[in-house]
């Protein structure tokens, strides 16, 4: 159970490198809403409703989509914080938590998180040392190796162990936190780090620089990174892949320069077109999206962006459009019904891929 | 301390020199002896404990010692430094050797309490869902009763006595300190650091006594002190009205019962024992809001 030794770190693939890291199939979680006299369970939130996946080794797979769309269930789920209603997923060719395939504790090994609240993800009474060597003590490392691990990571995350090491979170300031966090998910030797917000509430100059030092890692130690951000510019910035979740599903994924260049889903284009550009002569005119997402207890049938969207058609309600590749580009999918000529929606046609 | 360590975040090499000692404890330590306020209530704890634990060498006379001929001797009478009682007894040997039973009854039930209330919260916090609704609608029983009338209820029904109502205060502090470990609990099961313990594979266990146990301790720790004056107050409440401690035993609660009668010959001697115990409950007090303060350093 000793993690190996810290710089350079192994690879340690069993599958391919080929093989997708992680391959999450129909992910499912229903929060039941409680309500009435006696407390009977009567609706659900569908919180994360169906949501296939996967991550190539080496890659950032960057998630957005706005408040309350699943991006931080999926991710708990992932991780196994919270305990999916179905679905399954395969970890470097092996089933997570399946007969034969790798076992949930050594699946945790290999997968670690960030927060995004780098206040309340440290415990205040341990000093940040002591915090990095928890988990490794935890596994049962020595603690001399566990506390000559932490400063050695301390000082990979930039941070002076002579002067961090005995400090405690509340000396810190954020972005210094949040290098702290880093320490702790690398203390496992991961394979796969969540990033969940975990730059979202660092001011500019400190996201950039955590960016940067999550960039370096990432190629030091062939991590591979899900990164959750609602920040199209961040995840623009250091993702290889991009995923686009609206009310629990996934409406479009794809290269990232294919989805930010050449959106094939309306809502993906809304969310784009949100963003506030630096040049003058492109500037937005109209609210691209008006409204609020629908209620997820009561998701829309059909297509769930359809009372939101400026394509909508009778067909858009009938119909729940599939997660399709788009001609030219098997890896760039959205589920849309103009990207479906054989769907029956009017505007399906070719010239709406461009 | 707190100032101190936040003003040397933005130039680190102010603080390359670490003090060297950075245990929690040792900081709230030397928070509280830069408090006076703490350091007075300290000093008159020290003083009101010391003469009682040490009352059997430096107590001046025997406490049961009566006199027909010496009663109800004022204050400063030769031989008797703070009078004598209705019995012609030594005022100052029976207030030191009152304080023994009276400091007794108001720590004792407070620590049983801490260590009970304390596991019980955890566990009702930790665990969540359906254990904690039964805990905690069992324990809102008991806080449908005043306190008083509850320690003089269980008191009453267990029959008068020390050890009784050593029972009857633990039984009604424990549900106040469930209360408050058990909402701090549920507050600090919440949060990402516990999660990042999960997502180590720590078990159960590790995770309460690392992670939850040190944020859940102090808080509560805090409270618990605040309750050593109310459990004070209260045993001598339950001796006052003849439950607890049986004369001719010292113990302040029973004489100020005891020298009611005498409050019209002589009103200072009957006072003793009421401002010895306000004198002790007000310290209890005052150190225990220095604690909460010196504990509080967190953020």
């Amino acid at each position: 159970m000793n993690s190996a030794p810290l710089p350079p770190s192994p690879v340690h693939d069993r599958g391919s490198p080929a093989q997708p890291l992680l391959v999450v199939r129909d992910l499912k979680k229903h929060f039941p809403v409680r309500g009435g006299p006696l407390e009977r369970t009567k609706k659900f939130v569908h919180a994360v409703d169906g949501v296939s996946f996967s991550v190539p080794k080496g890659k950032t797979l960057g998630i957005v989509g706005e408040s309350g769309c699943g991006k931080s269930t999926t991710a708990r789920l992932i991780a196994r914080l919270m305990q999916a209603d179905s679905g399954s997923m395969v970890f470097d060719g092996e089933g997570v938590d399946e007969f034969g395939g790798i076992r949930l504790k050594e699946f945790r090994r290999n997968l670690q998180m960030v927060f995004q609240d780098s206040f309340a993800s440290l415990n205040p009474r341990l000093t940040i040392a002591e915090t990095i060597a928890y988990g490794p003590r935890v596994h049962g490392m020595p603690a001399a190796e566990a506390k000559r691990q932490a400063h050695d990571l301390l000082a990979r995350v930039g941070l002076a162990p002579a002067q961090f090491a005995s400090r405690y979170p509340h000396e810190l300031s954020g972005g210094q936190r949040q290098r702290v966090n880093i320490a702790r998910a690398l203390a496992f030797d991961p394979r796969l780090v969540i990033l969940d917000e975990a730059v979202a509430a660092l001011d500019k100059s400190v996201q950039a620089q955590v960016l940067n030092l999550l960039q370096e890692l990432k190629a030091e130690r062939q991590l591979t990174y899900l990164f959750i951000s609602h920040d199209l510019h961040v995840v623009h910035y250091i993702s290889d892949y991009v995923m686009v979740m609206y009310l629990g599903q996934v409406v479009e994924t794809g290269p990232v320069e294919r989805i930010y260049g050449q959106a094939a889903h309306p809502y993906t284009r809304a969310l784009l077109s949100a963003v506030p550009s630096m040049d003058p002569d492109r500037r937005t005119e109209s609210s691209p999206l008006a409204g609020d997402p629908p209620n997820p207890i009561n998701p829309p049938s059909g297509c769930r962006f359809r009372d939101r969207c400026p394509h909508a058609h009778p067909v858009c309600e009938a119909r729940t459009p599939a997660l399709i590749g788009i001609a030219g580009e098997p890896a760039h999918q959205a589920a849309c019904h103009l990207n479906d000529p054989a769907s029956g929606h009017p505007g399906a046609l070719p010239e709406t891929q461009a | 301390m707190s100032t101190t360590l936040e003003l040397s975040l933005p130039t680190p090499a102010a603080s390359a020199t670490p003090a060297p000692s950075r245990s929690y404890w040792r900081v709230v330590g030397r928070q509280l002896r830069r408090d006076p306020m703490a350091l007075a209530a300290g000093l008159v704890l020290l003083l009101i404990v010391g003469a009682a634990v040490l009352a059997p060498w430096l107590a001046p006379a025997d406490p049961y010692k009566a006199s027909m001929l010496k009663r109800l001797l004022p204050i400063g009478s030769p031989g008797f430094l703070l009078g004598s009682d209705e019995l012609g007894r030594d005022m100052l040997s029976r207030l030191m050797h009152g304080g023994r039973l009276s400091l007794l009854m108001g720590v004792v039930p407070v620590l049983a309490a801490f260590g009970i209330g304390t596991a019980i919260g955890l566990l009702a916090g930790y665990v969540g869902g359906r254990l904690n609704m039964v805990i905690m609608r069992v324990l809102d029983v008991f806080y449908a009763f005043p306190s008083v009338l509850l320690a003089v209820a269980i008191s009453g029904a267990l029959g008068p006595g020390m050890s009784n109502s050593l029972i009857a205060l633990t039984l009604v502090f424990v549900p106040q300190v469930v209360r408050v470990a058990e909402s701090v609990t549920t507050q600090v099961r919440q949060l990402d650091y516990i999660e990042a313990a999960r997502m180590s594979g720590a078990s159960a266990f590790s995770i309460i006594r690392v992670h939850v146990l040190g944020n859940v301790l102090g808080p509560v720790f805090v409270y618990a002190t605040g309750l050593l004056s109310v459990s004070m107050i209260l045993a001598s409440g339950l001796s006052f009205l003849g439950l607890g401690v049986k004369p001719p035993e010292p113990e302040w609660g029973l004489m100020l019962n005891t020298l009611r009668s005498a409050i019209y010959v002589n009103p200072w001697i009957a006072a003793l024992p009421g401002a010895l115990i306000f004198i002790t409950s007000i310290a209890f007090n005052l150190l225990a809001d220095s604690v909460r303060s010196a504990m509080d350093i967190r953020r």
